[in-house]
């Protein structure tokens, strides 16, 4: 039973083959660089919808095979896309200031375009001087180490705190969403430095690449997008894969078990939860340069419990199924809640599915909790399961309660 | 000879209800000692106190040859100081094979950032087959344990034990569920396993404790009431009145 890690993880394998398969069609197919079949807002649509199936693999792992029910994630992955909004917003502000200045007769002083610079991102707040907190702005490399640094460290004192004292359960969850809550609230305020319930915007126009249009970018991101789920993925199947997966496994069935053969729960479960905080950075930093705009809206609680449904829905402790979770219900909510569904007449009520797709949302979380526990996912197993059972070297017969070799191996 | 495991003047209470009162025990570090007593001696909890799991509002705790106090650590830490416990209830990990489940029970690094590096070498496949060889599961590796029949769970929990290479087994109830030829088996696992290391059995079955052959303590009302060989404890007028008589 020493095979590879691939042998051991065929769907690693073939989720692999299938997302290069997708990334290729949509390139092959995409306004930019292609035939111009797909539009370049539905390529955005696409690149977005990648970087939510990799915050649901980072759920999966925290979720699925830990069992800690994280209301929170959304809240690190809005920080990654503040982390680098922030460059963004800065560089490419500063590069207009230094363009429109260029022309004046006396040449500014840097004093005077780092004024300016102020005052034209934090004049919607009544504010023109930087806050501390963007004291790296102007560096690309060190904001994009605060992406994964940023929500790491902020999930480290969190579950350090929280895991220490044992918190579980459903009051773990809780803990997360007033956490998730309480950091919204906070960036909704003016004086927080990030501008607000304006949020930060513009961030899908790349600085110093005026000449690039959005078709090529959207591509641009639609791949790296793509990279960082394949990366993701495969970073998450090999923490699964070992002894590190069955303890967290262990840790989701039986905590205290696990503690009396030895393993500090409380630095699995940090270890895993600072983990997947930084994984769910690095997607939101991905996302939101695609989305344009990023508002503390964004983090609000019902955000993280989308995500959780998301999981559910695609099915919880395995991986694929949270990417097919996630891509299938946002891509499906997107249907719905942009006005493309039909609305159904009743004759004395018409349905408008922008209204009822939370319900509908709703609804099918609970079906699949009631009637489908291993979700979407669990499809595949009707398929795996439909294959000739392998008989080499079995003497699984008629004793053993006639349990073939495969039942009896699941 | 020096004590593994000492513990003096041990209480605990619940809510008022005392359920360990001045106990005070003591096992050598090659020794078995079964425990008996009646529902609510204590006998659970005492095995809770000596594992971190509930922490005694008086008393000491003290382990090793340094006389370490047990007190101050954390379940983890006692595990990893060489205390190994099996419950009452058979918990196996339902959800994952046999071989899992004996790999994370051996001797190894318990660190997270070791054990996500750590892959079995074919010595410890080696170690796991001949451990499952042990306890009758050689044939059942790759099966999910909560497959498993009850007495099976038993012994893929007393497999798990042994792979963690304690000096002191803590078995509460290992017989429970099991047919006659499997309780001589266990029995056999338990004899052997005290040769190197202590074992304290709690049981309520006496013929398993005379095939055990050692020392007994009775617990009543979270204190011993009696200690020595069987036939001493079982000849102790108290104890017939607390425990056998009934």
């Amino acid at each position: 039973m020493r095979n590879s890690f691939v042998a051991r993880n065929p769907s690693v394998l073939i989720f692999l083959a299938i997302l290069a398969l997708f990334t290729l069609a949509i390139t092959v197919l995409s306004e930019g660089v292609g035939l111009g079949l797909v539009s370049t807002s539905f390529v955005k649509t696409l690149g977005k919808t990648l970087c939510l199936a990799l915050i649901a693999v980072a759920m999966d792992l925290v979720w699925g095979y830990a069992g800690i029910l994280s209301l929170g994630h959304f809240a690190f992955f809005g920080l990654g896309g503040y982390m680098i909004g922030m460059w963004l917003m800065y560089e490419r502000t500063r590069q207009i200031v230094v363009d429109s200045l260029a022309n004046a007769p006396i040449p500014p002083t840097p004093q005077e375009i780092s004024d300016a610079i102020g005052s034209q991102i934090f004049g919607v707040v009544g504010g023109s001087d930087f806050p501390v907190i963007w004291s790296f702005a102007h560096s690309l490399t060190i904001q994009l180490i605060l992406v994964v640094a940023v929500p790491g460290l902020l999930a480290l004192v969190f579950g350090w705190l929280a895991f220490r004292s044992r918190v579980t359960g459903v009051y773990l969850s809780i803990l997360t969403q007033a956490m998730t809550l309480a950091l919204s609230l906070y960036l909704f305020q003016n004086d927080s430095g990030l501008r607000g319930n304006n949020g930060l915007s513009g961030l899908q126009n790349l600085p110093h690449l005026d000449d690039v249009p959005q078709s090529i970018v959207s591509i641009w991101f639609f791949w790296a997008s793509a990279l960082a789920l394949a990366l993701g993925y495969l970073l998450a199947a090999w923490v699964v894969s070992g002894k590190f997966g069955s303890v967290i496994r262990g840790i989701r069935d039986n905590e205290a078990r696990v503690r009396f053969l030895g393993y500090s729960v409380e630095a699995y479960k940090l270890a895993l939860f600072t983990l997947t905080a930084m994984i769910a950075g690095i997607a939101g930093a991905l996302y939101y340069p695609q989305a344009g705009i990023i508002n503390p809206a964004e983090i609000a609680p019902i955000a993280s419990i989308y995500l959780a449904a998301w999981v559910a829905i695609g099915g919880r402790g395995r991986l694929y199924g949270a990417v097919i979770g996630a891509g299938f219900v946002s891509l499906v909510s997107s249907w719905f809640t942009g006005g493309q569904a039909p609305d159904v007449h009743l004759g004395f009520y018409t349905i408008r599915w922008v209204d009822w797709w939370t319900i509908l949302l709703g609804l099918s979380f609970v079906a699949v909790t009631l009637f489908a526990p291993k979700g979407i996912g669990g499809l595949v197993d009707l398929w795996t399961d439909r294959r000739a059972p392998d008989r080499h070297g079995a003497d699984l017969g008629p004793d053993m309660g006639s349990l073939r070799e495969r039942e009896a191996e699941r | 000879m020096s004590a593994l495991l000492e513990v003096s003047g041990v209480s605990v209470s619940f809510d008022g209800f005392k359920a360990i009162n001045n106990l005070s025990f003591e096992i050598g570090a090659a020794e078995m000692r079964a425990i008996i007593g009646p529902n609510g001696a204590g006998k659970t909890t005492f095995m809770d106190i000596v594992t971190g799991k509930t922490k005694p509002d008086t008393g000491r705790v003290l382990w090793g040859e340094f006389g370490r106090s047990l007190l101050a650590m954390s379940e983890a830490q006692i595990a990893r100081e060489g205390i190994g416990r099996k419950f009452q209830k058979p918990t196996v990990f339902e959800d994952q094979s046999v071989q899992e489940n004996l790999l994370m029970a051996l001797k190894k690094d318990r660190g997270p950032f070791a054990v996500l590096f750590w892959r079995p070498s074919s010595a410890d496949l080696d170690r796991v087959a001949a451990l499952a060889r042990e306890i009758g599961l050689a044939d059942h590796l790759g099966r999910k344990s909560g497959k498993l029949s009850h007495g099976q769970k038993q012994w893929l929990e007393i497999g798990m034990l042994l792979a963690q290479e304690p000096r002191l087994l803590l078995v509460d109830e290992p017989a429970v569920g099991m047919t006659p030829a499997e309780r001589e088996h266990t029995t056999a696992i338990l004899v052997e396993a005290a040769k190197t290391r202590a074992v304290v059995v709690v049981e309520h079955d006496m013929e398993f404790i005379r095939r055990l052959d050692c020392r007994v303590t009775v617990l009543h009302e979270g204190s011993v009431l009696a200690e020595g060989s069987l036939e001493r404890v079982t000849a102790n007028q108290q104890v017939i009145d607390v425990y056998l008589g009934r």
